[in-house]
């Protein structure tokens, strides 16, 4: 589904966080959102997920601005998975959790029938998260507890995927293990990363945030230049392709520019 | 389910058991008797002392048990704390205020209120101050709610115990017994009130179970789980607070069954509150129905406060409980 933000200003505590903030996702697409911090990531996808109403611009998911829309009809077309789960729900057990993604499909007097029960199985196979069904979401591991969130977004049964920075504090391999995770839903997903390399391996379309302003968008390659890597992140950087067809950042030997080069990088 | 077949149960047993003890067989005639109007009466005293006395306060410990523990599974999701009790928005200062306003200023009555009026509408001025006191920009945070619940009640007990230093002994001896709760006073006008309440909040809260769950992610995660959680927190508030300030108003301050038994629950059956909600009310009014029977025999002819016993024996097991878990370790 195609998400549109559009013009988007949005003031908190008198601070503005965002003015005049747009993007573009196409259906299928994997856009990544990235910018220093405090440079208004986070309260964007809190526009996109319908908990901060701007005070101008519109975000439409579907063609439908997400306010004209219930908290409950929106629910069914974009998930979240976010940083403020914590310890997580003690006491609840991973299809539990997973199970919470059915929340939006059911009013007051719902209960549980097949479909949500098929919609959870799917979810934690396509998570790889079957053997942790029973366990305790608090008694898993960093990785586990973002595979089986990821789970409870997907029984959602979204068509947009909203991700805040979901790699960080996991091991390498999780962290990977997660980006393919993500490739293989193969819904328009838009996600918060700091890694710069992770989001260009995982992303087609990179938006830099700066400032609460959009300063550059497209295609990995095209955003991520020395300048914009100098001028938005303050570091001495170059984005290539290299030969096997992956994007990789090059950190200069003296990347915050002090005149000082380690003695490694020298010799 | 075991636990709605042992409630009545043990309710048949709490109320044989008594200064003078009556047989299952002669209760079971009795209760019979009255609810259906078969059968025969039997003796005038038995019947006295099994229908007047024992049944209305022992389906009075069920209710006000079943209420407390319910209102507090629901607070502590409410308010994101797992030391949430149904006192902790500040219902039980209001009605100890209420209630010792009108022993020590009226002699048990002000403009014809009783001391249960008073301590109910104590209950609800507390909990309005609270809510209007921890509401920001149109937000309810759980911690400004708490830090609000905590010093209106402060402000409430400064009045509180101001009132008891100019009481009399005995209106102090009858606000002490009030603080610490009893179902004593249990009579049968009162319960078609308090069974309305109970049962009809309990039900309406139950409906609210997978939005509760949703509440454990997180306000932000179940924001995006398609809860509206300013709204969902502020009907919740409102419904346990009418409950608390019910139970509160005809059984005083019972402390620890709100706290401890949704704990007790969600450690042996889980957090998903469509099981938690319904078990911690069976639970609760087992857990008071056998309280109260003690707080009338182990001391008998003499009562104790069922305030004292409910944490005396409680608190215990609970710890028991809690060092066999292991999954309290990991978080």
């Amino acid at each position: 589904m195609k998400l549109t933000v559009d013009q988007l200003r949005i003031t908190l505590d008198r601070r503005p966080v965002l003015h005049s903030a747009s993007l573009e996702a196409r259906p299928g697409d994997i856009v990544g959102l990235v910018g220093p911090n405090g440079s208004g990531k986070s309260t964007l996808l809190r526009a996109v997920y319908r908990s901060l109403r701007p005070e101008h611009g519109v975000v439409r998911v579907g063609g439908d601005d997400v306010w004209s829309l219930s908290p409950r009809a929106a629910a069914r077309r974009t998930a979240a998975v976010l940083q403020d789960a914590g310890a997580g729900p003690a006491g609840l057990s991973v299809t539990e959790v997973v199970a919470l993604g059915r929340t939006p499909h059911h009013g007051l007097l719902g209960r549980d029938g097949a479909a949500d029960h098929a919609a959870v199985e799917e979810a934690l196979d396509a998570c790889g998260a079957r053997p942790l069904a029973g366990r305790d979401f608090t008694s898993l591991s960093g990785g586990e507890r973002q595979r089986v969130l990821l789970a409870r977004a997907l029984a959602q049964q979204p068509e947009l995927l909203v991700l805040d920075e979901i790699t960080n504090h996991l091991d390498i391999r999780a962290r990977f293990e997660l980006l393919a995770l993500i490739r293989s839903t193969g819904i328009t997903t838009l996600a918060v990363l700091h890694d710069l390399d992770l989001a260009a391996r995982l992303c087609d379309h990179l938006v830099v945030l700066h400032q609460g302003a959009v300063v550059a968008a497209g295609p990995v390659l095209d955003v991520l230049t020395p300048g914009l890597l100098r001028e938005v992140f303050g570091v001495a950087a170059t984005a290539d392709r290299h030969t096997d067809g992956v994007i990789r950042i090059t950190y200069g030997a003296d990347p915050l520019g002090l005149g000082v080069v380690p003695e490694t990088a020298a010799g | 389910m075991v636990l709605s077949a042992l409630l009545p149960a043990v309710m048949m047993v709490a109320v044989g058991i008594g200064a003078v003890d009556v047989p299952p067989a002669d209760v079971w005639r009795i209760v019979l008797h009255h609810v259906t109007g078969g059968g025969a009466p039997g003796d005038p005293a038995l019947d006295q002392i099994v229908w007047n006395f024992r049944v209305p306060r022992v389906v009075l410990a069920a209710l006000v048990g079943a209420g407390l523990a319910v209102s507090g599974v629901v607070l502590q999701a409410v308010v994101a704390n797992p030391l949430a009790d149904p006192y902790v928005i500040g219902v039980s200062s209001g009605a100890s205020l209420g209630a010792v306003l009108v022993i020590t200023l009226a002699g048990g009555a002000l403009g014809g209120l009783g001391v249960s009026s008073a301590a109910f509408l104590g209950a609800i001025a507390a909990v309005v101050l609270v809510f209007l006191l921890g509401r920001r920009r149109g937000r309810l945070a759980p911690t400004r709610l708490v830090l609000s619940g905590v010093a209106v009640g402060y402000v409430f007990l400064a009045a509180t115990s101001y009132l008891q230093l100019r009481a009399t002994p005995t209106e102090l001896r009858q606000v002490v017994f009030w603080l610490l709760g009893s179902v004593a006073g249990a009579q049968w006008e009162q319960l078609p009130v308090v069974t309305t309440v109970v049962v009809a909040v309990t039900a309406l809260l139950s409906l609210f179970g997978r939005r509760l769950n949703a509440l454990l992610a997180g306000d932000e995660s179940a924001t995006a789980l398609g809860v509206d959680v300013n709204r969902l927190r502020a009907v919740l508030l409102l419904l346990a607070a009418l409950l608390t300030g019910t139970v509160i108003a005809v059984a005083g301050g019972i402390g620890f069954v709100g706290l401890m038994i949704p704990h007790l629950v969600r450690l042996t059956s889980g957090a998903d509150h469509r099981r938690l909600l319904p078990r911690a009310a069976l639970v609760g009014a087992i857990y008071l129905v056998v309280v109260d029977l003690l707080s009338r025999t182990v001391n008998s002819p003499n009562e104790l406060p069922i305030g004292i016993l409910t944490a005396l024996f409680g608190a215990p097991f609970f710890l028991w409980l809690l060092r066999r878990n292991n999954s309290l370790d990991a978080a």
